[in-house]
């Protein structure tokens, strides 16, 4: 009896491995936020100089930590899909992109409705609000440009292409409110100065963005389950449908 | 704990609105980012199923 060792390279291991993951990533996940959300909404003090409306920092900053975040992890899985021509590092970069762009959009909105009460306005033209609407195009133009494309292999490194020129929009976002004199505020945590903020809030705004972080795991690995069985058919990957093809193939 | 009552919680100082819409939209995206992502499965494997017990003629397509 031969065995398939082709069966155990990456992609094949990587499928049901990434099944098994995901409950967990999902689990630990959902408590965060429950501990989180519940820190940030009982047990963190009102702002003294923006009363309850400060609290949208508990989904703002996360999303927008995010979205830039999953944007730098899609280049380099993008990166290292040209630079070793690997298919499963295209699937993931194909997995992000949705998922980054979601997290944009909810920084955009959740900063929408932060700014117009504190600074009387819904959206203002500031450099950071703007380069981060630019994160958005692009997002958009990565998986527009993807579903243009007909051919898997063009469209994968043609959205390669264009998420690697697209990543110097992130420091851009990240320092636009030191190299720029913003409207939106400095960061409230930094690497250099520490965090300016009270230590029940800092901690509520951390464990929501474990808890983002690891939500994002759990559905950027069931999206890439799905691209992979998109493009190969799905009993190349799935256990249990590998069970009802052979079942199928003995009658 | 700074609330006095459950309609104190839910007017967030004012500010209810907004804190409640960018909450609530979070949690929509989030749950609709799941469900879309439920929904493809099962397609894949439905479409997957029929094709090896339907007699479904890969070729064919």
């Amino acid at each position: 009896m031969s065995v398939n060792w082709s069966k155990y390279s990456a992609p094949q291991a990587f499928y049901p491995l990434a099944g098994r993951l995901i409950p967990w990533f999902a689990i630990v996940a959902v408590a965060l936020m429950g501990v989180g959300l519940y820190m940030g909404f009982f047990v963190a003090p009102t702002d003294f100089q923006q009363g309850e409306s400060y609290r949208i920092i508990f989904v703002h900053v996360p999303a927008a930590w995010m979205s830039m975040f999953l944007y730098v992890v899609m280049a380099v899985w993008a990166g290292i899909g040209m630079g070793l021509n690997a298919r499963l590092s295209y699937m993931m970069a194909q997995a992000i992109a949705p998922t980054g762009a979601m997290f944009t959009f909810l920084a955009l909105l959740t900063g929408a409705m932060w700014g117009k009460p504190t600074w009387g306005a819904w959206w203002v033209w500031d450099a950071r609000l703007t380069s981060e609407l630019l994160l958005l195009f692009q997002y958009a133009g990565i998986m527009l440009l993807r579903t243009s494309i007909d051919d898997t292999r063009r469209a994968d490194r043609s959205s390669a292409v264009f998420a690697l020129v697209g990543v110097v929009n992130v420091p851009i976002i990240y320092f636009s409110v030191q190299w720029w004199n913003t409207l939106h505020q400095g960061a409230s945590v930094s690497m250099a100065t520490g965090s300016k903020m009270a230590s029940t809030m800092l901690l509520a705004m951390l464990i929501m963005t474990v808890a983002f972080w690891l939500y994002s795991i759990a559905v950027i690995l069931a999206r890439v389950r799905c691209i992979m069985a998109e493009r190969e058919s799905l009993s190349v990957w799935d256990e249990q449908t590998a069970v009802i093809q052979d079942a199928a193939e003995a009658r | 704990m700074q609330w006095g009552s459950a309609s104190e919680f839910f007017a967030m100082g004012g500010y209810g609105l907004y804190v409640w819409t960018s909450f609530a939209a979070t949690a929509s995206c989030m749950i609709w980012e799941v469900l879309a992502l439920w929904r493809r499965r099962a397609a894949i494997r439905a479409e997957h199923q029929a094709r090896l017990l339907g007699g479904i003629d890969e070729t064919a397509a």
